[in-house]
């Protein structure tokens, strides 16, 4: 198990982020951390692509006429554009998160899950 | 493959319209419901006619920018996803006569970005049916969820953290089909649809396709409340506008279903993975977990919009049911019940959104004798509900009929028992409801004015019941066998 | 030895009442004209039914298809023999029923009057559809129909006590839906047709012996429910909270003769007799049967209600008919196929004098009645010629359908059946005949003069009374019970009864 781990070990780094960001998300009390959480398992994802696109000895994916158009010369764009527009999409939804959380705050005055579960029950 | 700009034509009547809708609002407020409803009236237009071209002269495609795939990303449209597209846009439109005075109501001083958002949810929602590459659908998934966390926040005290839920949740689910993905790519190196198809079956044997396969199911499950990822749905459901909870229950699972047939069924197979991975087993046992547990759930509520969205759960799960056993009459009971569910669910909660805006009564003796008071509305609404408990001949029971067949020809007793048992939870809650409409004394208060704007569409949707179950032969022979994967509707009778 | 002719009119008879509910809701204002449009329904229904008859005698039946419901399988209707008994019964009667309710309603001063209407139109509209259907598909579409539309009529009262028999109506008659569903699935899947063909279509090769003989259990439960055979009959004596034409037609004779109609369906025309020979189930049905005739004739005996009572006894005399079935030779079916209709005749007068009874006394129980012949005459008579003739004594229409029956039984070598008809022929004598008398020959101070209900109420049931009475006398007469039933038994049995 060792031999095949090893040679993999970005992949191994990512899956380990990944089960940090689940950690937050499901171990954690506190909504931010939770939201934290959340973005560290989206990063995680992201980060995988691009280990995905790697090739050993290759430059960045722009045009270099010394390198020309040998395809081994870059490593895969298109992991990295996929990632771009993954990035914007965790971008856009932390923000929605963190309005919601904004919200959350004002109506119940709290961000601690139990704690919030007790206001919702109190209030109508 | 014939070329069509109607797929394009479609989302850009959606986007065009959310950019027109916050323009227009600047200056003058009260153009946003026309505005949308103008747009959402083009994107049906456009849907049937799309199902027209599809129905004769088979799948259209439009390739974005011009670029061919596969490098290029392109919008394929076959007999399915113009099936889905109209019911989606179609519920959109009969959703859109009742906003007006529902918005109004509710949510008077956020109009103009609330009708935004709708378009936006549209545009995101049509993206999914309509694209022909893996990632440009989360791409469109995440549009789609994005609008619709805003939607549902906007709702009662409690709509901010339901909906905080289902966005964690919801971007879960996400995340995994993205991760999904990124298996498939490594497999096979391409992101379109059809392509990834072609390359797939030679790697049955590789792990990777089955964590890949795997990673998506639970993906899309947990966007489609499959059991035991469905906690999140009962609150979003409840808590949010009446008008948002009439667009969103009707349509977003059924699109996230829609995914799952496509991504299991066309890209991976239903020989793989059905046949050779443990995934349908998984999948349809699941499904019917889904079914009993939100059933009883539905049995425990007195709020009826919750209890509505308990009943959603297990309804979607019907279609996951369908899904899991891959045989081509199970297939069918799943993409009818697509159409169907939509129908009578977008008829209950316009029901139950009616209600509250106009007597503000929300649980099941609040709707005690309202039958008498509002005789058209309850009416269409017993169609429903009789549709919901499978009386024939409304569409209800024909999805449920095709779905019996399809596990009895796959020797699937238990779920057949399951199948058939579930009739009789939901006939416990819905002839409690009906009964108390119906056979209680009429309240004395004082009810604020129904338009008839907003009963219009519900009575639209009580005859649709009824009409979809009698001509359902159309749909499933012209419609829906024709575009079973691999050719699967040869081999039903 | 059928021959299909395509006819519009077992359509047109399904759906007369279907178009008379809306000119019925909109005439809610007005009575009379509201009243009138039932009659008219009626009795448009009852002249398009008389109309098959002819034909059907020939041996010709009227048969439409209305398209195809599902891949595979049509919604059609034809109008064969025993489709014409239960259609005839259905359809007579409600023009009775309808003059009865009139007066009973308004007598009882009911409210809801508009909603009763329109659905017993849509309750009959679903009848005939269970009676003409072709396959075991239409059938079901009409069967559940008729569970939703019969649901207001039984809660119609909306007291407590109306929502509980209504909520336990609902719960035997959906489950039982369900099994229904669940044996047409599976039938089709094993068969891959529908029709209902005389001698059945079932074969003892389209599955295992196990198979077949649980597909039989789950039929019999799906339609056993509204048959009343026991333990699933709990339904009826609960539903007597509904006002009493709807316990007349609905319970007496609509509903409950759907399910006897399903039995006899499922036995003759689906499985047949040498299946189930083979499968050795019917045995077990005969036995249920005459275990639930016996017993709700001694429960009935202990009802206090006179509308239990006479409940119980229906679930007794249905059993007769499933008996009958359940024998599989061709006097028992005769017999069975005329004790749907002659039962319907005597139990319809009987509900109609308990509801005369009722609009005039307000009393429902049987120690209450005392003396009440001298009073009501007319009403005790025609109570007393009914329970006769349940009871069996010649003369009246009900001891045909039942000699039929022991010549069945005796015939198949049934003597444990034959003895049990003969108990329970006693039973019902002991149950009925003490009412009878103590109406007419006893006293009671208690009563103030008030004399006979109301011409619309006393008329139909003279009529029905004298109906059981002719067709004793005469079976064949108007219209041709006897000739019918014979031909359902020649074609289900391929024997004669002779």
């Amino acid at each position: 198990m060792i031999e095949t781990l090893v040679p993999r070990w970005p992949y191994v780094c990512t899956v380990v982020l990944m089960l940090v960001g689940l950690y937050g998300m499901l171990g954690k009390q506190n909504l931010v951390k939770k939201l934290i959480g959340l973005n560290v398992f989206q990063t995680a994802i992201i980060l995988f692509f691009i280990v995905q696109a790697y090739k050993t000895g290759a430059s960045v994916p722009i045009w270099d006429a010394r390198l020309g158009a040998v395809a081994d010369a870059y490593v895969n764009p298109i992991p990295h554009g996929l990632m771009l527009t993954a990035i914007v999409v965790s971008v856009a939804i932390t923000g929605v998160a963190l309005a919601l959380l904004i919200r959350i705050h004002r109506n119940f005055g709290t961000l601690d899950e139990p704690e919030l579960l007790d206001a919702m029950k109190r209030s109508p | 493959m014939a070329e069509s700009a109607l797929p394009i034509l479609i989302l850009l009547c959606f986007m065009g319209g959310a950019v027109a809708v916050v323009l227009a609002t600047l200056r003058r407020p009260a153009a946003a419901w026309p505005i949308t409803m103008v747009a959402i009236a083009a994107a049906f237009g456009f849907s049937l006619r799309l199902l027209a071209t599809v129905l004769d002269g088979g799948a259209v495609r439009h390739r974005l920018g011009g670029w061919a795939a596969p490098i290029g990303i392109e919008l394929v449209v076959d007999g399915l996803g113009a099936f889905v597209i109209c019911v989606v846009t179609g519920i959109a439109l009969l959703v859109g006569c009742y906003a007006r005075w529902a918005v109004r109501r509710e949510i008077p001083e956020r109009e103009s970005t609330f009708f935004a958002m709708v378009l936006v949810l549209l545009l995101g929602l049509s993206g999914i049916v309509l694209t022909g590459d893996l990632f440009n659908l989360y791409v469109f998934f995440e549009i789609s969820s994005l609008a619709a966390y805003a939607l549902i926040a906007v709702g009662d005290k409690r709509a901010v953290v339901a909906s905080f839920r289902y966005l964690v949740l919801g971007t879960l689910g996400a995340s995994f089909y993205l991760l999904g993905i990124g298996f498939l790519y490594t497999l096979t190196g391409t992101l379109n649809m059809a392509d990834a198809a072609t390359l797939l079956p030679e790697l049955a044997a590789n792990p990777t396709l089955r964590v890949s396969v795997a990673m998506i199911v639970t993906g899309v499950g947990l966007k489609m409340a499959i059991f035991p990822m469905q906690g999140w749905l009962a609150d979003a459901y409840t808590h949010a506008s009446t008008t948002t909870t009439a667009i969103v229950a009707p349509i977003m699972t059924k699109v996230s279903a829609y995914t799952l047939i496509r991504v299991l069924g066309f890209v991976y197979g239903f020989d793989l993975a059905s046949g050779r991975l443990p995934i349908g087993t998984a999948l349809a046992w699941l499904s019917a977990a889904g079914i009993v547990v939100g059933s009883v759930m539905a049995l425990a509520q007195t709020d009826v919009k919750r209890m509505l969205a308990y009943s959603s759960v297990a309804q979607v799960s019907y279609i996951g049911l369908g899904i899991g056993l891959a045989q081509p009459w199970a297939l069918v009971g799943a993409v009818l019940h697509v159409l169907n569910h939509a129908t009578m669910k977008c008829c209950l909660f316009l029901v139950t959104g009616t209600v509250q805006l106009a007597t503000g009564g929300r649980t099941l003796d609040d709707y005690a004798g309202l039958g008498r008071r509002m005789p058209w509305t309850f009416g269409a609404f017993t169609l429903a509900a009789l549709a919901m408990i499978g009386i024939p001949p409304t569409g209800g029971f024909f999805s449920k009929w095709y779905l019996t067949v399809g596990a009895l020809e796959a020797g699937a007793g238990g779920l057949v028992v399951v199948l058939v048992g579930s009739g009789l939870l939901t006939a416990g809650y819905m002839f409690r409801l009906l009964e108390r409409v119906w056979a209680r004394p009429a309240p004395e208060m004082v009810m604020r004015p129904v338009g008839a704007a907003a009963i219009a569409p519900i009575v639209v949707l009580g005859i649709a019941v009824v009409v979809f179950g009698v001509i359902n032969t159309w749909f499933v022979t012209r419609v829906i066998m024709p575009s079973l994967p691999g050719g699967m509707g040869g081999g039903v009778g | 030895m059928e021959t299909a002719l395509h006819s519009l009119r077992p359509l047109a008879a399904v759906t007369v009442s279907l178009l008379a509910v809306p000119l019925i809701v909109a005439s809610r204002r007005r009575p009379n004209l509201r009243e009138a449009w039932t009659l008219l329904a009626a009795l448009v229904k009852a002249g398009i039914v008389l109309s098959m008859l002819p034909d059907v005698l020939a041996g010709r039946t009227p048969a439409c298809t209305l398209g195809t419901i599902v891949p595979g399988i049509e919604l059609a209707l034809r109008a064969d023999a025993l489709g014409m008994v239960f259609a005839l019964v259905a359809s007579l009667l409600w023009v009775v029923t309808s003059v009865y309710s009139i007066g009973y309603v308004r007598g009882a001063g009911e409210q809801r009057q508009t909603r009763y209407f329109a659905s017993f139109a849509l309750c009959l509209s679903a009848t005939m559809g269970i009676a003409f259907a072709a396959n075991l598909f239409t059938f079901f579409v009409f069967f559940e129909m008729l569970t939703v539309t019969t649901y207001p009529l039984v809660l119609h009262k909306e007291t407590a006590e109306a929502r509980a028999g209504a909520t336990k109506y609902l719960a035997y008659t959906l489950p039982a839906g369900l099994a229904l569903l669940l044996a047409i699935a599976i039938t089709w899947t094993i068969a891959g047709t529908l029709t209902f063909t005389p001698g059945g279509f079932v074969t003892a090769d389209m599955g295992s012996r196990a198979l077949l003989q649980a597909l039989f259990v789950l039929f019999v439960a799906g339609v056993g429910v509204k048959a009343g055979i026991m333990p699933l009959h709990a339904w009826l004596p609960a539903a007597m909270v509904a006002p009493t034409p709807v316990s007349a037609l609905l319970h007496a004779v609509a509903v409950v003769k759907a399910g006897a109609f399903g039995v006899l369906r499922v036995t003759g025309f689906v499985f047949g007799p040498d299946v189930l020979y083979s499968l050795g189930v019917a045995t077990w049905l005969g036995w249920l049967a005459c275990a639930t005739f016996l017993l709700a004739s001694v429960i009935a005996l202990r009802q206090d209600n006179l509308k239990r009572r006479l409940a119980y006894s229906t679930v007794g005399h249905l059993s007769y008919i499933v008996l009958g079935a359940a024998l599989l030779n061709a006097w028992s079916w005769a017999g069975a196929v005329m004790h749907l209709a002659f039962h319907a005749t005597m139990k319809i007068t009987l509900f109609f004098c308990a509801g005369a009874i009722y609009v005039r006394t307000h009393h429902e129980r049987i120690d209450d009645l005392r003396g009440i012949g001298r009073q009501m005459p007319v009403t005790m008579a025609a109570f007393a010629v009914a329970s006769l003739g349940l009871a069996g004594l010649p003369g009246v229409n009900g001891f045909l359908s039942k000699w039929a029956l022991a010549n069945g039984a005796i015939g198949g070598q049934g003597w444990f059946e034959v003895s049990a008809l003969a108990l329970s022929g006693v039973l019902n004598a002991a149950y009925f005949l003490p009412i009878v008398v103590r109406a007419f020959f006893e006293d009671n101070p208690e009563f103030v003069r008030f004399g006979e209900a109301g011409a619309l109420m006393v008329v139909p049931l003279a009529l029905t009374a004298m109906a059981s009475l002719v067709l004793g006398l005469a079976p064949n007469l108007g219209v041709g019970a006897w000739d019918l039933a014979r031909q359902v038994a020649t074609a289900v049995t391929g024997g004669a009864p002779s």
